[in-house]
């Protein structure tokens, strides 16, 4: 029976493999994720062969509460708190590992030093992954505490110390676990309160406009604690499945690192955006408003379009009436793109999902790279709730926190209409040049009404 | 230790396959590649079940159980996500039909 259960693994991994490879083209993504499905699914039968199971009442029990709860949460989740839904989901895998460890503990509390090692790192990560993932989705939640935002980066004096003691204290309490030395399972408490404190130091200094950074980093400890799960109990397919899920969410992390040149570590300790850097602040100049009929004259009469979104069109709600307006600008015959850059939003990808609610086509979507040198020929760029994505001074100003960052370099168009609450500065905490360019026009107001004021000026003729 | 070198090979390779699996994944599918691999993630559900399933002691069944709740939270809600968003990809001639 064992080989038998062994061999359906081996299946399942297969098609984890197969599904993660078709995921990476559109027109095969939903295909692969149905295969992976379906690996999940051998894997999870075939394990309930397994002799060592007795009793299916709990199973049963766990299966029924679990899927009811996850088929809720798919249905009825909008798209807009799609990057929420992902860190409660990461936060989830993590603590069933730890969960699975400390069960496996519970059940051998003499064991081996290689099984005390695994235990040991399987805790730590799952529960890393589960505070994390916590704080993370309160962050995004932008939850407040009394007067202070949760988003915002939290950095307070000592922290470098007190991170150094934490690191330190769980070194300790796994030297001991694994020695055995010391009551055994209050080293274990305390090495899962540990663990739990630090995810929440991990993320607290990061700000919001980091998310895309942590949330990809989180899902790749949720693949390493079902790695760690694996070695305790010796399964090979926790192995393979979590290995891929940890490598996955390590490039993920690091392209949205590349996206705003900086490296991991600078991200993870830095407290960015927290600090107001000036820059070169001082000539800054006066910004042009603009009104939405005169936007719709320059509309109107442009043959290129290059719609720019950023989180503020989460914000807004706006996908839908600006994919109106996009296919009111086709009909008039214009050609029209949405650039989007990497880090815009709040996860990888949050704009493709947004843009893909509404209907946009993918193959209307480009990235920095396609549409930067062509930035020229485009007439009117429309910069929706973005801004240090669009920022020049990552271009051209030495002196600024977000220099070297790769742009979409909107200032190069003929004319870029901002739109945008105020003047505010983004999370960077920088002020933006491009509001004072000559080509720069600022739309100001509620990215929705304005997008909805310019179909209705269209629709009026 | 055997068993220990066995399985360290196991993973060596899966994480290689993992890199060379996924580097090559365009931005617009970044949102569905995470909530499709978190989903995968949940694997860790097999070694719930048998701490749930497995009579041993009363704490693990109960720490086994509740770990089968949020592993299949994470299976479950993971893939059904990820298949409705997918479901809302379409390219421009699936549009004009």
């Amino acid at each position: 029976m064992s080989i038998f259960i062994d061999t359906a693994y081996i299946l399942s991994a297969l098609l984890f493999g197969l599904g993660l490879k078709l995921l990476s083209s559109p027109a095969t993504a939903r295909r692969g994720n149905l295969l992976s499905a379906l690996g999940m699914f051998i894997a999870v039968v075939v394990t309930l062969l397994n002799q060592q199971i007795i009793d299916f009442k709990f199973i049963a029990v766990g299966i029924l509460v679990g899927a009811i709860i996850g088929v809720l949460a798919a249905r009825l989740v909008a798209m807009t708190a799609m990057p929420e839904m992902v860190a409660l989901l990461n936060g989830f895998g993590g603590i069933a590992s730890l969960l699975v460890g400390w069960a496996e503990y519970n059940a051998n509390t003499e064991p081996t030093n290689f099984l005390a090692v695994t235990i040991f790192l399987t805790v730590l990560i799952g529960g890393v992954t589960f505070t994390g993932s916590i704080m993370a989705w309160a962050k995004l939640k932008e939850i407040w505490i009394g007067n202070f935002g949760i988003s915002k980066a939290l950095v307070f004096p000592g922290q470098q110390v007190f991170n150094s003691l934490l690191l330190a204290a769980i070194v300790a309490s796994g030297v001991l676990f694994v020695a055995d030395i010391g009551p055994g399972y209050t080293v274990f408490y305390v090495a899962i309160g540990l663990a739990f404190v630090l995810g929440i130091m991990a993320v607290i200094p990061i700000g919001g406009a980091d998310m895309p950074v942590v949330i990809s980093l989180l899902n790749s400890y949720s693949g390493m604690a079902a790695c760690a799960a694996g070695f305790v109990i010796q399964n090979n397919i926790l192995i393979v499945a979590g290995s891929l899920v940890g490598a996955s969410g390590i490039i993920l992390t690091n392209i949205m690192c590349k996206a705003m040149n900086r490296s991991l570590g600078n991200v993870l300790f830095s407290g960015f955006g927290s600090v107001v850097t000036a820059g070169k602040s001082g000539e800054q100049g006066e910004a042009q408003p603009i009104s939405v009929e005169d936007t719709y004259y320059l509309l109107e009469a442009a043959s290129s379009v290059a719609f720019v979104p950023g989180y503020g069109l989460a914000v807004a709600q706006a996908q839908h009436a600006v994919k109106e307006l996009a296919v009111l600008l086709e009909n008039n015959g214009c050609e029209v793109r949405f650039a989007i850059h990497p880090v815009a939003g709040r996860m990888p990808g949050h704009m493709n999902v947004l843009l893909a609610e509404a209907d946009v086509p993918y193959d209307q979507l480009v990235e920095p790279e396609d549409v930067n040198p062509i930035m020229e020929t485009v007439d009117v760029c429309v910069v929706v709730g973005a801004n240090d994505v669009v920022n020049p001074s990552a271009r051209d100003d030495e002196t600024s926190s977000i220099y070297g960052m790769p742009i979409i370099e909107v200032d190069r168009a003929k004319t870029v209409i901002v739109m945008k609450r105020s003047m505010a500065a983004g999370f960077a905490g920088i002020q933006n040049p491009l509001f004072f360019l000559d080509n720069t026009r600022m739309l100001f107001g509620d990215a929705k009404a304005s997008m909805q004021g310019l179909v209705s000026e269209f629709k009026r003729d | 230790m055997a068993e220990f070198v066995f399985l360290a090979f196991i993973l060596m390779l899966s994480i290689f396959l993992g890199f060379e699996l996924i580097s090559k994944v365009p931005a617009t599918l970044h949102t569905p590649l995470m909530s499709g691999s978190n989903a995968i993630s949940g694997i860790t559900m097999v070694g719930a079940l048998i701490a749930a399933g497995a009579e041993s002691n009363q704490l693990s069944v109960i720490l086994g159980t509740l770990a089968v709740v949020f592993a299949t939270i994470n299976v479950v809600g993971g893939y059904l996500v990820t298949n409705r968003m997918l479901s809302m990809f379409k390219k421009k001639e699936d549009d004009k039909k």
